[in-house]
């Protein structure tokens, strides 16, 4: 590899240029929406949203074919439902909400790979699970863009209600804010999730909204400087997975993920060589 | 003036809190104790509308409510600074959308040194004390205005002069007219910031004036009460508003 890989895959192949736009614009999201899922330790709960949209896309694709707009649409729909039903099954029945968002987790992922494998090939589940970048055609880039657009528009004007129902929920229950700041942030990561997965898959389309943060989370000390870190890190993952997918023919989903899960054990060793000198 | 009418409330299966009934005035200075698990978080959350009645009901005829839950309710991992947190108290001025101009940090810096911690309020929330977060948390309330003060264990990890210095707000907010409702577990510091008191443990077991509710009668009665199966237990009471 020498230096003009770095950047002459974008040059030359339009498929790179969309795919390296359509993760970038998913990693201005991740950042600030990855942070706080992590801090209202909601991470594992995102997991399970990500594979509740495998059964819509499924769906979608036995009637539409591998439309990523028709799949994107009914993996919204189905992680929506999941997302609610989740909350029905918590407040009227004994079942916990990490309980029961697990259940529905395995049907989820079961019953769309059921669907999937009927339906199609074994490419096409491939491709659904771990992203293509051949896929992101320019209305699956619009959509990408303007989801995070979206997102980002939302996140600037309710930041402040949503950092206050993240540090005390009491507090804003008690003014009545609570439970729309938790639907909005839900409605928000599905969406992410929704459109993470054309470029990821719907197995990894948490990663960037996992492993960044956790990272920044290392390193930072106040909340913005979390969030700015973990987008840059989300950035970077981004390029450098595509990079990767591009030399070592890999899909999409796991180089994207595998760059920040790179980035994220290399902290992990930073900070406990720092602790470890640290108390010699 | 709150309301409140055979007010029952459930967590699952448990009741933890049921057959509240009575009214409490505007200016009323009330403690409420009892056991642990006796319900007078549970009564305080109900007040400010945090938990649903599972029966009955609390009316508070629109007044402006604050609430100072238990410090467990503060997420202290989110790496916020002192004065983000107290921020939190101007919530009824800026809603959703309105941002903490310079006058705004101006009167949360007030706030503050009120409370003693002026030096601390760049600070991250997880590197306070309990004592400095409970403080904190005060001068969050002194933001908010409000015309009715629910405080769940106001005075827990604090030194007495803290406790008291602290408690000097309330004789300021009784002058103010407004009502003050804590849960407390120091009987001591019930009878001498509290002229009211309502004793719980699952149910009323008494609710009148101060000198006239603790007895040590009562007191007894309410904590052996807790170990009972009180769900069936035929209250005492004793006074009631």
């Amino acid at each position: 590899m020498n230096v003009d890989d770095l950047w002459a895959p974008f040059v030359e192949f339009g498929f790179m240029r969309r795919g390296l736009v359509a993760a970038l614009a998913l990693s201005l999201a991740a950042g600030p929406l990855g942070t706080l899922l992590q801090l209202r330790r909601l991470s594992l709960v995102a997991d399970v949203m990500s594979h509740a949209v495998l059964p819509g896309a499924a769906v979608a694709f036995l009637f539409a074919g591998f439309s990523l707009s028709w799949m994107g649409f009914g993996g919204l729909v189905a992680g929506l439902c999941i997302a609610v039903a989740a909350g029905f099954i918590t407040r009227s029945t004994p079942i916990q909400e990490d309980a029961s968002f697990a259940a529905l987790y395995i049907l989820a992922i079961a019953s769309g790979v059921a669907i999937l494998s009927t339906a199609g090939s074994n490419l096409d589940l491939v491709h659904v699970l771990f992203g293509s970048l051949l896929a992101i055609d320019d209305t699956a880039l619009l959509l990408i863009a303007a989801v995070s657009s979206l997102t980002l528009l939302v996140l600037a004007a309710c930041w402040r209600a949503l950092v206050v129902s993240t540090v005390d929920p009491d507090f804003l229950r008690a003014r009545g804010g609570a439970t729309i700041a938790h639907t909005l942030f839900l409605v928000l990561l599905v969406l992410n999730l929704v459109a993470g997965f054309q470029a990821l898959g719907t197995v990894l389309s948490v990663g960037l909204l996992i492993l960044p943060p956790a990272t920044a989370r290392l390193w930072a000390r106040s909340l913005s400087g979390t969030v700015a870190l973990a987008t840059g890190l989300a950035l970077l993952s981004s390029y450098a997975g595509l990079i990767a997918s591009y030399a070592f023919d890999l899909p999409s989903g796991p180089s994207i993920v595998l760059a920040a899960g790179a980035l994220y054990v290399t902290s992990l060793g930073l900070r406990s060589n720092r602790r470890l000198f640290a108390t010699r | 003036m709150i309301e409140i009418h055979q007010l029952c409330v459930r967590y699952g299966d448990l009741v933890a809190l049921s057959d509240v009934e009575g009214t409490i005035a505007n200016g009323t200075s009330l403690a409420v104790v009892g056991p642990n698990g006796g319900g007078k978080s549970t009564l305080l959350k109900a007040i400010a509308g945090v938990v649903k009645p599972c029966a009955g009901y609390v009316h508070t005829n629109g007044a402006r409510m604050a609430y100072l839950p238990q410090q467990s309710a503060v997420d202290r991992n989110v790496p916020i600074t002192v004065s983000d947190l107290v921020s939190f108290g101007l919530w009824r001025e800026t809603g959703w959308f309105g941002a903490i101009d310079r006058a705004r940090r101006g009167r949360i810096d007030d706030a503050l040194a009120t409370v003693g911690l002026a030096a601390v309020a760049r600070r991250r929330i997880d590197a306070l004390s309990a004592g400095q977060l409970q403080r904190a948390l005060f001068a969050r309330l002194l933001l908010d205005e409000a015309e009715i003060v629910l405080l769940d264990e106001p005075f827990t990890a604090m030194d007495a002069a803290t406790s008291a210095q602290l408690a000097a707000l309330f004789a300021e907010w009784r002058t103010q007219g407004r009502t003050i409702i804590a849960a407390l577990h120091d009987l001591g510091e019930v009878r001498e910031y509290f002229p009211q008191t309502l004793v719980v443990a699952g149910r009323p077991l008494a609710w009148g004036a101060t000198d006239e509710v603790l007895t040590p009668q009562l007191v007894a009665s309410a904590f052996a009460f807790a170990t009972a199966e009180h769900q069936h237990a035929e209250p005492h009471l004793h006074v009631h508003p």
